[in-house]
């Protein structure tokens, strides 16, 4: 039990060390939301463990390495989290197709949530483009799941 | 033993309750950055060193790429330097001499005379942030006495203010961002207006400019020294291009930053003495949504 918290925690630290990494510029704002993607697989994968709670604290933890409002992301992570957690029973029989665009729907959700914090302290972003990275996300779901999997495999 | 189901009701309600502890949180450091001594701790204690591990490659790409060039670059690099330093130290040298008749002049005036200023080099750390925002993480903090609202500066120009402060780093806001605003004035006469950052690097607007005010593309625009925040007389940017349309009340007048704003690894972090400036009402903050 100890043991799958830690294996999580490091995971999320990984995501975060991903989404601070510097990238070349055109990059920069097609970088998929790492965060978010790993907690949809805890929260889907272990659901008696990982909740609601885990994903405020790394959303928030996602806040202050961003440099955004504390409890932008969090909030969008925490209601992602959420909707996982109602649903889990049925995404987790998903094919791998199926799954990316569910994870697709809920990283276009938690960037509509971010986007409308922005809009609200003047920030929006008004180009399309903005969605992009739950695109890619979706993209990179079947190796980020496979991934996961395996340390979930392997280690618990 | 695991129950076979997620306990319905704690859920939802966990939810409602992170749901709204977000929202405080949010309007808390919107309004009033009553939680910056958190985001300060939990920079401190745990992004701070993944920065620092991810800033590693960055690093030792550097140190590499120093420690393998040849003995002709290095020496090709410091004769290079050794021209650029005796070009500075000569205009230095009339600098000093300005200075000292700019004084002598202020106090025949009985002007206030200007404000002395300290600076400290800080490097940016090779960290990416919300990439809609323009802002830096720099590798001094709250330990080397850095504090909030602090100007930064690079060899050019000015580049933006500390906004979050670290035990042993902070992050900079960029004249770029699009909540930043910063009071200036047109160096060739004088003329006052506030430059807006509009989220891209090699572009700032400036707003509030009448039709008919005497500007020209081209012109340096440098602080003035309003709102306190930043010293005055720091190149900000250069008039690019100046649209009038007809049916509107102010000019379109857009400029290109002189610092380095995507390229500066070294910058300067300036302490300026307080100004003597009063607080006027309805002056404009440098940082308006911060």
């Amino acid at each position: 039990m100890n043991n799958c918290y830690r294996i999580i925690f490091l995971c999320v630290i990984v995501a975060l060390m991903l989404a601070m990494m510097p990238l070349p510029g055109w990059a920069q704002s097609l970088r998929p939301d790492w965060v978010t993607m790993v907690i949809i697989y805890w929260v889907m994968a272990l659901p008696q463990q990982v909740g609601v709670t885990v994903a405020w604290v790394s959303g928030l933890l996602l806040d202050v390495s961003l440099g955004s409002i504390l409890g932008q992301h969090a909030l969008g992570m925490v209601l992602v989290a959420y909707l996982v957690s109602l649903q889990y029973q049925r995404v987790r029989v998903f094919s791998l197709f199926q799954q990316s665009i569910v994870v697709s729907i809920l990283l276009i959700f938690k960037q509509i949530i971010v986007l409308w914090v922005d809009g609200i302290v003047g920030l929006a972003n008004e180009s399309w483009s903005y969605f992009l990275p739950s695109i890619i996300g979706a993209m990179v779901w079947p190796w980020v799941f496979t991934l996961l999997r395996n340390i979930r495999r392997q280690n618990m | 033993m695991q129950s076979l189901f997620v306990r319905g009701p704690s859920v939802t309600l966990r939810t409602i309750i992170f749901v709204g502890l977000s929202i405080i949180l949010m309007i808390a450091d919107h309004r009033w950055q009553h939680v910056e001594a958190m985001r300060t701790a939990v920079e401190s204690l745990v992004i701070h060193p993944l920065r620092y591990i991810i800033n590693v490659p960055a690093d030792l790409i550097q140190w590499t790429s120093e420690s393998i060039s040849s003995q002709k670059e290095l020496v090709d690099e410091n004769r290079r330097l050794k021209d650029q330093q005796l070009k500075a130290q000569v205009s230095l040298q009339k600098l000093s001499i300005l200075e000292k008749e700019n004084e002598r002049l202020r106090k025949m005036l009985s002007a206030q005379p200007k404000v002395g200023e300290k600076v400290l080099i800080a490097e940016l750390l090779s960290i990416d942030m919300d990439p809609y925002r323009q802002q830096v993480v720099l590798n001094k903090g709250q330990h080397h006495s850095v504090y909030h609202g602090q100007p930064v500066i690079d060899a050019w120009g000015v580049m933006g203010q500390v906004v979050h402060i670290g035990e042993y780093s902070s992050t900079a806001m960029l004249i770029t961002d699009p909540s930043h605003a910063i009071p200036v004035q047109v160096n060739r006469n004088g003329l006052r207006s506030t430059v807006f950052g509009n989220g891209q690097t090699d572009n700032l607007e400036l707003k509030y400019i009448p039709h008919n005010a005497d500007i020209e593309i081209g012109d340096l625009i440098i602080t003035s020294g309003l709102g306190g925040r930043f010293p005055p007389n720091y190149p900000v940017g250069r008039i690019i291009s100046i649209e009038r349309p007809a049916g509107e009340t102010f000019a379109n007048v857009i400029a290109q930053p002189i610092a380095h704003i995507d390229r500066s690894r070294e910058i300067l972090l300036v302490w300026h003495n307080a100004p003597e400036i009063e607080e006027a009402p309805g002056d404009l903050e440098a940082v308006i949504n911060e």
